[in-house]
């Protein structure tokens, strides 16, 4: 059986949310003979890597995820009690209420031994220890940024820089409307100089591929100063 | 876990007690490393699926082909902490074969990072 009914597919019922997004073209479907075969030729000893996307709630994470993946972002769901007793403890709850968590991600196959995922993390700062979970291994983060409501994402870029997890800002041009400076923003989120900061439109796959591959080019900047550094403490031997 | 007088309804009791009922009360699901990337595949789905109950089936015909644990939770849609209890059951019966993300501390190498770019720049 494959994923041929919408149900499979989408148990949230947002089909369709990606195709009222602008520009997104997708990849590899219909390419297979019309058979939804996600993950065929993947092999299980591939490397899953994830990058995460950040922001403050409605800045538009899931319109990025959705417009670089090559299925349609996925959701899945972590209950937790309104105490946030965390996720595994679900007994002795009484009189509490429960608050799903959820998360939005999408993939690119990069090859059959290479897959890459991205996960939006929940918006709301109360869900903080399912960033955990998901911060764990991750390659890095985009930070996206709304200069209307720029303070909502100030917790992510603590985050990221409390957990020295490389990330770049993706400041969000809603039609285009920008009225401040990149230097500005750089200033208003007090950025490492090092800290790539980028004008974007998450509605545009060019665009946030654009980010992905600073992402991926400053993670990799890191790694190699992070080298040098350690072989310029030892006697160099070529 | 209803007690105190106040008793929990259809959807009120729903989320948080109806998707730990097929894990029979167990929340924890320590036994395997499993984590959102962790890639799963079925073994023979089909023959498994056939002699297991309903939610079990239901994941081993999601992981036909190699699948992230997030993406199975996604496709049964199941709370993820459920997802990885019934996963770690089906890898106990050897219905399941999983490979663990690489340890948390360990960054892709350079090599892998560069496939990443040349891949996203293909996109």
């Amino acid at each position: 059986m494959g994923y041929g009914s919408s149900d499979d597919l989408d148990p949230t019922g947002r089909t369709g949310a990606g195709q009222a997004t602008p520009a997104p073209r997708r990849r590899g479907r219909g390419a297979r003979s019309g058979t939804d075969t996600d993950g065929a030729g993947l092999a299980l000893d591939a490397v899953a890597i994830k990058v995460l996307v950040a922001g403050g709630f409605g800045v538009g994470k899931t319109t990025l995820v959705g417009s670089v993946s090559e299925i349609v972002p996925l959701r899945t769901e972590e209950l937790l009690t309104e105490l946030g007793a965390g996720v595994d403890d679900v007994t002795g709850v009484d009189g509490k209420t429960t608050t799903t968590v959820a998360m939005d991600f999408g993939r690119i196959t990069i090859n059959p031994r290479l897959i890459l995922y991205m996960f939006g993390t929940p918006g709301q700062d109360r869900f903080w220890f399912m960033w955990d979970e998901l911060a764990r291994g991750a390659l890095g983060a985009i930070v996206l940024a709304d200069t209307r409501r720029l303070s909502a994402c100030f917790p992510a870029v603590d985050f990221f820089e409390r957990r020295r997890i490389p990330f770049v800002v993706g400041v969000n041009c809603f039609d285009g409307e920008q009225p401040y400076s990149p230097q500005e923003v750089r200033q208003a989120l007090s950025l490492d100089g090092d800290v790539p900061l980028s004008m974007c439109d998450a509605r545009y796959r060019e665009s946030n591929k654009r980010l992905l591959i600073t992402l991926v080019e400053h993670v990799m900047a890191t790694v190699r100063r992070a080298d040098a550094a350690a072989t310029g403490l030892r006697p160099s031997g070529g | 876990m209803i007690s105190r007088g106040e008793a929990w309804f259809d959807e009120a009791a729903g989320p948080l007690v109806r998707p730990y009922a097929v894990t029979r009360g167990r929340t924890r699901a320590n036994r395997y490393p499993l984590d959102l990337i962790t890639l799963v595949v079925a073994v023979h789905p089909e023959v498994h699926a056939a002699v297991v109950e309903q939610e079990y089936a239901r994941i081993l015909r999601a992981c036909a082909f190699p699948q992230s644990v997030a993406e199975v939770a996604a496709r049964v849609d199941l709370p993820l902490g459920v997802v990885k209890v019934l996963i770690s059951d089906l890898i106990e019966r050897r219905y399941l074969i999983f490979r663990a993300s690489p340890s948390p501390a360990a960054r892709p190498d350079l090599v892998t990072m560069q496939k990443v770019l040349d891949g996203i720049r293909k996109l």
